[in-house]
């Protein structure tokens, strides 16, 4: 790997104990993200987005097992780092936007307290200094009389003004990774776009990496550099977004680019593709390919183990060679 | 293509509740214990007459102050007897007829009381819940025992008198706990989809909103079968609860007080057995919020 | 326009609401003199921002608020002057959230069958009969007749919704963000449910959602809502092709379809949502609009009529001094 990797993580596992078994959430996942690029991970819910991200920034909650063979941070061993070198890189060297923006502000404290706070934490700067990068930040994520907002509590913001407060507190100490879990599901197209928007232009602007949560494929196709799909705790394509869109590889990100109403592609009001079936339990023993149960190309195979195809950059997880793309060419 | 052995296809997922909730309560050993000395205590008030060995109001002054087996007494009276000789044992065993009634009672009152008032405030709003709110304000701002005390005082100490004083008074925490889960429960969509479809509102009541609280009822209900329990027995010590020669446990201990300092088991057998009894049932209703509350999550 | 069979005649909801643990009771119009009306066999789709109105709006044609003034009519009727049964039995919603949308206590049988047993139509018999049609149509195996909604997935539980919805064989379904909670795979199958079911039995539909993609495949006229108010209807093609309002344009701007390379767009309008409780004066829209004027400030906008449909925006008010911009 060139020396610009930020984050390498191989073949990580995450099993949760539960009632009757072990649920088996995240199986085997490699993936590398360089310092500005921008990686996606799309998935059904509980297809486990959220646990891959947690698990690096060691936030996992107690019980959950974490193994991988590898998982590096600007050179740091994350698998062996003590609990207070994870904190000291947390909030400074890696942030996390969440979903929600009112779990992730505190609401006694003004927002200018907690932005300010979270530069403290980790620099070493006067309150004046921090202050003053308080402001600078709420002006670059578009708020307007920052000044006057910094006395503000949470509440008194709109949805997507304070998710634009968790973005800046998220840049305070410039980081070179920003987590950003489903930043914009909560919110109303325009402003989503308006979010989206500021997060690309920030990262490009700051040079930043960022893994972008979403189940929204128009979100990825326009945010995403890298894109890793993600179906029942395993990845089972990952690429270049242009190159997974144009040419999706695998019948799971098939299905799902068929699924979704393409305004001039789909004919208004004909069916949409579907995917047959719900996602399977995975708890227990899960062996080879978790999407056989919905799969239109399924075959007896595909209940072993299956290899990863494609080229270094443009992978996918399937039993048949071309991922079955010429049984659809066959029947179209 | 596709098989039925395979492991991962199936499309109804997991136990159902009554299963998941059967699983909960085999694994909840404080729900069991609270559960079994309650049972044995029910069943011991329901079968006293077969299992006291005498009348527990049959006085004889030639045996007063036996002491229990264990502190050297005969197996003729195995608790030993009281000052007025009375079998220490049969008068335990027939208290906690008393004991339990009282809690089931009052509890049943006050449970009714209170899950109307609750239950009307929370889902009708408004003016109801203005008022109810009221209500439950002035209830909270008189002191139980006091009020206890002086209707026992003015109408005098009887098994009626205190279960009705109890029943009457304790049904704060039922309203309260009622109206918030009646709230919370009365916003979700499948109400307003029973309303949609012309369901009645008591049929929504009942069938909608009832199920779906049911389990804090529970947990209250054990709460202040205790405290009415605990409310007898201090009254009952003070003079002002069930009268004598009824066999209460709170009366035991106050007819034993006197003579504390040279016969403590006079005090500490119904204390212990008080203690028990208030134990198991908070045991239980612990119990009861563990193994159904996590289906409250959605 | 085929004949209206749901109309809303310039209905408004006010609500009263507290403002802090002290404050003083404020009024809040949460729909504002609207007027809509749904054609039989129609989809009408209904967009807008969060909080602007739209599942009021649905709660009213349900009959599940009233109106603070104006009326809903039903086939010209007013809705207080119909009984329940044959509300219900012409109106039927599907809301959003399919966890809280269905009792967790009961079993799928009795959710379903819930319809039935209210209006007392048929005997237990005839009602298993009717339960295992419907579950067949919405492409539920019957072995989930005795299973909780705690057993089901999202996508099954909206099925189950669905069901519980036509079992009556109502003629007009009011669907709350239907999707919305769904993941991609599920939300096409029940679109894909809800279009053959309309074309079955011929249902109509008032379709809310914020996804303008979803609206623009299954809606046959789109209504775009602002703080209240419908500020444009129209031909779901002329909506999307030519849309008026700048907050129509906006919302239309603001879609992301899956092609890579496009980046996110501008869409050049201000972030604050105006509060509801304190709306601004003239047009609603004037704090976020890039062609606002004076005037606007000022003066609140009238509906106008267009070819098939209406819009409310000076721009195209041909007596407003403002009018020549938007051609410009
Ligand atoms: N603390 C936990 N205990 C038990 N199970 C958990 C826990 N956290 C997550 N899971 C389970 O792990 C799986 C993956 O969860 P995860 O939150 O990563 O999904 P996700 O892809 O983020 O989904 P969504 O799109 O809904 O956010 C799910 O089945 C979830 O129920
Ligand atoms: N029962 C109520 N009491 C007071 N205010 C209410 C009530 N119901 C809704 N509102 C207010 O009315 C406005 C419109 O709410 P509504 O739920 O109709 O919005 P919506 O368009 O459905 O939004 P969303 O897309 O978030 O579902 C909001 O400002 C809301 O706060
Ligand atoms: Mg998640
Ligand atoms: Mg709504």
């Amino acid at each position: 790997m060139t020396d610009d990797t930020l984050l390498k993580v191989r073949n990580l596992t995450l099993d949760i104990p539960v009632g009757g078994g072990t649920l088996r959430a995240v199986r085997g996942i490699d993936f590398d993200l360089k310092r500005g690029e921008t990686l996606s991970i799309v998935g059904e819910s509980g297809s486990g987005k959220s646990l891959t991200s947690l698990a690096v920034m060691g936030l996992l909650g107690k019980g959950i097992k974490r193994s991988a063979d590898e998982m590096t941070f600007e050179g740091t061993d994350l698998l062996r780092a003590s609990k207070r070198k994870m904190r000291a890189l947390r909030g400074d060297r890696m942030a996390m936007i969440f979903q929600e923006p009112m779990t992730s502000l505190n609401p006694a404290y003004t927002i200018g307290d907690q932005l300010i706070e979270a530069l403290l934490l980790h620099r070493s700067v006067g309150r004046e200094t921090a202050r003053a990068r308080a402001v600078e930040l709420l002006e670059k994520v578009g708020i307007t009389a920052a000044e006057s907002r910094l006395g503000q509590y949470p509440h008194q913001l709109s949805g997507g003004l304070r998710q634009r407060v968790v973005i800046a507190m998220a840049l305070m100490c410039e980081p070179d990774l920003v987590i950003a879990d489903e930043p914009t599901t909560a919110l109303d197209v325009t402003i989503q776009a308006q979010i989206l928007r500021l997060l690309v232009d920030l990262t490009r602007e700051m040079n930043m990496a960022m893994i972008l949560i979403t189940h929204d494929l128009g979100v990825v196709a326009r945010v995403a550099d890298k894109v890793a799909v993600m179906y029942a705790g395993e990845l089972v394509e990952t690429g270049p977004a242009a190159s997974v869109f144009e040419a999706p590889s695998h019948p799971y990100t098939r299905g799902l680019l068929r699924c979704i109403p393409q305004p001039g592609k789909t004919e208004r009001g004909a069916p949409l593709g579907t995917i047959p079936g719900i996602v399977p339990s995975l708890i227990g023993e899960v062996s080879g390919c978790a999407f056989r149960t919905r799969c239109p190309h399924a075959v007896p195979g595909c209940r072993a183990a299956i290899p990863m195809r494609g080229d270094d950059v443009h992978g996918y997880r399937c039993v048949h060679p071309d991922g079955a793309i010429s049984a659809e060419r066959e029947i179209a | 293509m596709t098989d039925m052995t395979d492991p991962l296809m199936q499309d109804v997922q997991g136990p159902s509740p009554r299963d998941l909730l059967k699983r909960r309560v085999k694994g909840h050993l404080g729900l069991l214990t609270g559960v079994g000395i309650v049972g044995l205590l029910v069943l011991v008030a329901i079968f006293a007459p077969l299992l006291a060995p005498h009348d527990p109001y049959a006085q004889s002054l030639m045996t007063r102050m036996e002491p229990p087996v264990f502190l050297g007494g005969d197996w003729e009276h195995p608790l030993g007897t009281d000052h007025l000789g009375r079998d220490y044992l049969s008068r335990l065993i027939y208290g906690a007829r008393v004991s339990l009634l009282i809690g089931a009672v009052a509890a049943l009152i006050s449970g009714v009381i209170g899950t109307a008032m609750g239950v009307a405030a929370g889902y009708f709003g408004g003016k109801v819940d203005a008022v109810v709110t009221f209500l439950i304000n002035v209830r909270l701002a008189m002191p139980v025992v006091l009020v206890a005390l002086a209707v026992v005082a003015i109408l005098g100490g009887s098994l009626t008198v205190v279960i009705g004083v109890l029943g009457l008074l304790l049904w704060d925490r039922f309203a309260v706990v009622m109206r918030a889960s009646t709230l919370q429960v009365a916003r979700r969509d499948y109400v307003a989809a029973a309303r949609s479809i012309g369901a009645s509102t008591p049929r929504i009541l009942l069938t909608e909103i009832m199920p779906n609280i049911v389990n804090n009822l529970i947990v209250i209900v054990t709460l202040e079968m205790a405290h009415a329990i605990l409310l007898e027995a201090a009254l009952s010590f003070l003079g002002l609860g069930v009268q004598p020669p009824t066999p209460s446990w709170g009366l035991m201990v106050s007819e034993g007080k006197n003579m504390m300092l040279f016969e403590p088991w006079l005090v500490l057998i119904p204390g212990i057995v008080l203690f028990l009894l208030v134990l198991a049932i908070n045991l239980m209703g612990d119990g009861l919020r563990d193994v159904t509350a996590p289906e409250n999550r959605s | 326009m085929t004949e209206a069979v749901l109309e809303l005649d310039r209905v408004r909801k006010t609500y009263t609401v507290k403002q802090g643990l002290f404050g003083k009771r404020k009024p809040l119009t949460a729909v504002n003199d609207v007027s809509l009306s749904l054609g039989k066999g129609e989809v009408l789709g209904l967009v807008g921002e969060s909080g602007c109105g739209k599942s009021t709006l649905a709660k009213l044609l349900l009959g599940l608020e009233h109106p603070t003034s104006g009326q809903v009519l039903v086939e010209g009727e007013s809705m207080d002057a119909l009984d329940r049964r044959a509300l219900a039995s012409r109106l039927q919603p599907i809301f959003q959230d399919p966890y809280s949308s269905l009792n967790p206590r009961k079993s799928i049988y009795d959710i379903v069958s819930l319809p039935l047993r209210v209006h007392s139509i048929g005997d237990a018999r005839s009602q298993e009969k009717a339960v295992k049609e419907i579950l067949d149509v919405v492409g539920l195996p019957q072995r989930v007749m005795n299973t909780y909604p705690s057993q089901m997935s999202g996508g099954q539980r909206q099925r189950v919704a669905i069901a519980r919805a036509l079992v009556m064989k109502p003629e007009i379904v009011i669907c709350d963000e239907p999707t919305s909670a769904l993941d991609v795979s599920v939300q096409s199958q029940i679109l894909n449910l809800l279009g053959e079911l309309r074309r079955e039995f011929g249902l109509t539909y008032l379709f809310i959602s914020h996804d303008l993609a979803v609206v623009e495949h299954l809606a046959t006229r789109v209504a775009v809502m602002y703080l209240g108010r419908i500020v444009e209807e129209a031909p779901v093609a002329e909506l999307f092709e030519a849309p008026k309002h700048p907050y129509t344009k906006a919302l239309l701007s603001s879609v992301l379809t899956p092609e890579p390379g496009l980046g996110v767009p501008e869409t050049s309008l201000g972030t604050a949502y105006p509060n509801p409780i304190d709306p601004p004066s003239g047009c609603a829209f004037h704090p976020r609009c890039p062609m606002a004027t004076e005037h606007c400030k000022a003066v609140a906008p009238r509906p106008l009529a267009t070819a098939d449909g209406r819009v409310e925006c000076h721009l195209h008010d041909p007596e407003s001094p403002i009018y020549a911009k938007a051609a410009a």
